[in-house]
């Protein structure tokens, strides 16, 4: 089995729209069989999992580079993409 | 069940603002004077609003769900505005684009990561186009808090 990778979920104050993107992504994990460590967290606190994380999932984008893929979560929100999120994020996580 | 304070007062219909800093400032004072945020919520509010945007476009008319850090909250609660006509707000995870909102929920946390069920029903609202509908089109309060009491669950606590 792979290593475990760890995906970082974050929103603005990590108190609303990160718990459900959290949410959702446990959920396909789950389906999906993948082997994540989900870390829920705000955007400002991404920093300081920059050697460690895999993937970034948030509702909150910002300009900055990361050295790991950033995806948008906007859709797990109001449903409109969600299968299209859904299908990069499992692309990134086989990968 | 999700307990929250609300009452009808923090349900507004028809709100005539110009622009989405007037209608944050109006909602969060009415919260303040019910004692359910501290004074402090309101510009913490909208300096969030304005470096990670809360608008969502949806299959209907677009929402937005702005809140900010709990320790500005006393009493978990949700504010709700339906606006008479709608004003622009950033679209969440987007840098540079707005979406015309007309429904506002105003979410006081006083817990992180800890509504989960109550974010999910109202996203579930979100992706129903009948329902935001009928949301965008009321006139009458008593209306909307029986929505979000038989639609959403939410229970009123403390007071009416």
């Amino acid at each position: 089995m792979a290593d475990k990778r760890k995906v970082l979920v974050a929103c603005g104050a990590g108190i609303a729209t990160s718990t459900v993107v959290n949410s959702a992504i446990e959920e396909m994990a789950k389906e999906n069989n993948l082997n994540i460590e989900l870390v829920q967290i705000k955007i400002a606190e991404v920093g300081s999992y920059v050697d460690t994380a895999d993937l970034l999932v948030t509702t909150a984008m910002t300009k900055k580079e990361y050295p790991f893929p950033v995806i948008n979560a906007r859709s797990f929100l109001t449903g409109i993409g969600v299968e299209d999120t859904k299908k990069q994020i499992l692309e990134e996580l086989k990968k | 069940m999700t307990e929250l304070y609300y009452d009808q007062s923090i349900i507004q219909v028809d709100l005539d603002v110009t622009s989405n800093q007037e209608a944050l400032e109006n909602m969060a004072a009415t919260m303040a004077e019910k004692g359910f945020v501290t004074e402090s919520f309101k510009d913490a509010l909208i300096n969030r609003e304005a470096a990670f945007p809360t608008g969502l476009p949806t299959q209907g008319v677009s929402v937005a769900i702005p809140h900010t850090d709990i320790e500005h909250v006393i009493k978990k609660s949700i504010s709700v505005a339906i606006l008479k006509k709608p004003v622009e707000f950033g679209i969440m995870g987007d840098l540079d684009s707005t979406t015309p909102v007309k429904i506002i929920f105003l979410l006081a946390m006083d817990e992180t990561h800890a509504q989960l069920v109550l974010l999910q029903q109202l996203m579930q609202v979100f992706q129903n186009e009948e329902q935001l509908t009928y949301l965008a089109n009321q006139k009458d309060k008593q209306n909307i808090k029986r929505f979000l009491e038989e639609e959403l669950g939410f229970t009123l606590k403390g007071g009416e």
